[in-house]
């Protein structure tokens, strides 16, 4: 017997969604304040650290944006691989391999003119990336290789790569036996603007860019289509192995392109830790834009804020920085239940009839 | 270094892969794919480590390092199967969680070594006569008894899989939820005690790891294996026995690529690494194209169910 049972809903108002987000959001912080708590800390004293962490000053509101930057460029990415319901969960090692793409610049043509050198880095980051993501999609296309696990893997093959350059190929012998690729000279190193770099700009450009692209252009239009019915992609005459093969170079170009900013923007050389597991976090910050450009600089920004402020409250209070991944996995066990509440909800049943 | 000696090492470093391979398979096996291992694995590490700190005993801390990362999987199952949400997404939320929930608990632990209660219970012990066996008797047979439990796992997953009415209900659910939902069987009901069994599993063997493998805690005791047990589940087909040979195989690997660096013998011992996801990767596309029916992924893995969706 079934007295409670299941339905689609309609879509809600703009208004009751972002109101039901905000309540749960709400939720997920009263439950954080419980784990902390329990593990005898002030909530209040890490949520305030938290945001005058992230925000509190010029200099840390940078380092907010620094690690903004990339998630919203990953997260580009990640999205027009996700409408297609492609699911390249393989960013990080993109990302990685766009780093040894413009590391690969640097070592082979050091003395470059600045703006010269940046572009060709930047060129060879994306194309990279993109490669590295075309390798999944072309057996995706030809014999229907599952795609989230292929690009998984080759997140691992990227990082075995990576230490194999970093401790081997490309060691810098005056390293005096550090496991290191040398730092970038200056001439390939992203100009500064009062101490944010560039990469905020390209990040700017590039949501401008992918917004008009996915709503107001023939192959965004394509993108769409595919992901939601591949059947009637087919039957309204879009060829879909083009449309997937062009998706696929946009999500890996972007994602190398990541790999050349953090290189060239913020850590100055290619080491195993480039990437801090944001190719993993940009995944999350993309589901919770619901799939939105304009969405994902905000769920960027607060994932940049909580990873930030997580690591400012560890030197300040010594309150450990993970209290920040466990609210970021609160938040978003919360978010994703909210979304079934958006798209669904639970009626009461007269009869009890099997359904 | 003798095989003997590489083997024997290789089953250790694998049977902690061993544990959470089983576990993600039997979550599969429903259509689930559980990112969430690594997580998971992590939870059980750190739970596993304290209960036996605390109490000395080896059966609380298999507990307590069973049931914590049951209760992750839990989440997860709620999210995923009653919540209809993203798999993928849900997954990571819950590596994130555990990984941050692990440090958090964890790290004032960095350095404390197991018990001695502890550490002599799971102490190697020879099995007299199969421990005599040439060659693979010492690497299988005079191990932890840790390591023997996981061998009755292995065991108890592929009877419940190929020889009871809940395995082949199981596989069902997780090539054809549409048929097996019409004939009857509760498939949130499955998918739940898999995903939930399939998480204790992955907290044994993160248990494995903190109680034995290494017996002093460090900050990061599982170190990615959670992914690579992600990957030993294509590699092994999704078959609990051939995971046995997937778990040792990824074992020897990673321990001869350590052995190795000490002599400094090749340049290519840094892309030994790779070798593993490398040779998954080749698995998965053989199986792909051959279409095989008996080597595929469970054909609904990472879709939801939702009968209104009929």
């Amino acid at each position: 017997m079934r007295t409670f049972h299941v339905i689609k809903r309609e879509p809600l108002s703009r208004k009751k969604q972002i109101i039901i987000r905000l309540l749960y959001i709400l939720g997920a912080i009263l439950m954080s304040s419980l784990f902390i708590l329990a593990a005898g800390a002030n909530p209040l004293e890490v949520f305030a650290g938290i945001i005058s962490g992230s925000l509190g000053s010029m200099h840390r509101f940078s380092s907010t944006i620094a690690k903004t930057v990339p998630l919203i460029i990953l997260s580009l990415g990640i999205l027009v691989a996700f409408k297609m319901k492609f699911w390249n969960i393989g960013a990080e090692g993109q990302f990685l391999i766009g780093g040894v793409g413009a590391t690969f610049i640097v070592l082979n043509f050091p003395d470059l003119p600045l703006p010269l050198m940046l572009i060709l880095m930047a060129a060879t980051a994306m194309v990279f990336g993109a490669i590295w993501l075309l390798i999944p999609a072309i057996f995706k296309a030809k014999f229907n290789t599952n795609e989230t696990l292929f690009t998984l893997m080759m997140n691992y093959i990227a990082l075995s790569l990576v230490t194999y350059l970093q401790y081997d190929a490309w060691k810098d012998p005056g390293a005096s036996g550090m496991p290191k690729i040398i730092s970038f000279p200056a001439n390939a190193v992203l100009p500064e603007i009062n101490g944010f770099n560039i990469g905020i700009i390209i990040a700017a450009v590039l949501v401008v860019a992918m917004y008009f692209y996915m709503n107001h252009s023939k192959t965004g239009y394509e993108i769409s289509v595919l992901g939601e019915s591949p059947n009637t992609a087919k039957y309204v005459g879009i060829n879909t192995t083009k449309t997937m093969i062009k998706g696929v170079l946009i999500s890996g170009a972007l994602c190398g392109l990541v790999g050349m900013i953090q290189t060239s923007g913020v850590s100055g050389t290619l080491s195993v830790e480039l990437t801090g597991g944001m190719g993993f976090t940009a995944i999350i910050t993309t589901w919770l834009s619901g799939l939105s450009a304009p969405l994902i600089v905000l769920t960027s920004f607060l994932f940049g804020i909580l990873i930030q402020g997580g690591s400012y409250i560890q030197t300040a209070f010594q309150i450990p920085a993970s209290v920040a991944e466990v609210i970021q996995g609160l938040i978003l066990f919360f978010v994703l239940a909210s979304e079934f509440l958006l798209r669904y909800r639970i009626v009461k049943k007269d009869g009890g009839k099997k359904a | 270094m003798s095989i003997e000696l590489i083997l024997s090492a290789g089953v250790k470093a694998g049977t902690c892969l061993l544990f959470a391979t089983l576990g993600e398979i039997l979550s599969e096996r429903v259509g689930h794919l559980n990112l969430g291992v690594e997580g998971m694995m992590q939870i059980g590490a750190v739970m596993g480590f304290m209960a036996g700190l605390y109490s000395g005993s080896p059966l609380l801390a298999l507990g307590a390092a069973a049931i914590s990362a049951a209760l992750g999987a839990l989440i997860y199952a709620l999210l995923t199967v009653t919540f209809k949400t993203n798999q993928i997404v849900t997954g990571l939320a819950l590596t994130i969680f555990g990984t941050g929930f692990a440090t958090f608990f964890g790290d004032q632990y960095i350095g404390e070594k197991v018990p001695d209660t502890i550490t002599s219970a799971f102490a190697p012990y020879a099995i007299p006569g199969l421990s005599q066996i040439p060659v693979i008797g010492d690497a299988l047979f005079n191990q932890s008894p840790y390591v023997y439990f996981s061998y009755i796992a292995v065991v108890v997953c592929a009877i419940y899989l190929y020889k009871t009415k809940w395995g082949l209900n199981t596989q069902m659910i997780g090539e054809n939820p549409m048929a097996a939902d019409a004939s009857g069987i509760p498939i949130d009901l499955y998918k739940y005690i898999n995903i939930t069994i399939g998480g204790a599993l992955a907290g044994l063997g993160g248990a494995f790891l903190s109680l034995v493998y290494l017996t002093t805690y460090q900050g990061d005791v599982v170190l990615g294996r959670g992914w690579i047990a992600v990957a030993l589940v294509i590699f092994v087909t999704w078959n609990p026995v051939r995971a046995i040979v997937g778990a040792y195989f990824f074992g020897i690997l990673a321990t001869i690529g350590f052995r190795i660096q000490q002599y400094d013998w090749s340049p290519s011992i840094y892309l030994l690494d790779a070798l593993p996801y490398i040779v998954t990767v080749i698995v998965l596309v053989i199986m792909s194209i051959r279409k095989s029916k008996d080597n595929q992924a469970p054909a609904w893995l990472g879709n939801d169910y939702f009968r209104e969706n009929r």
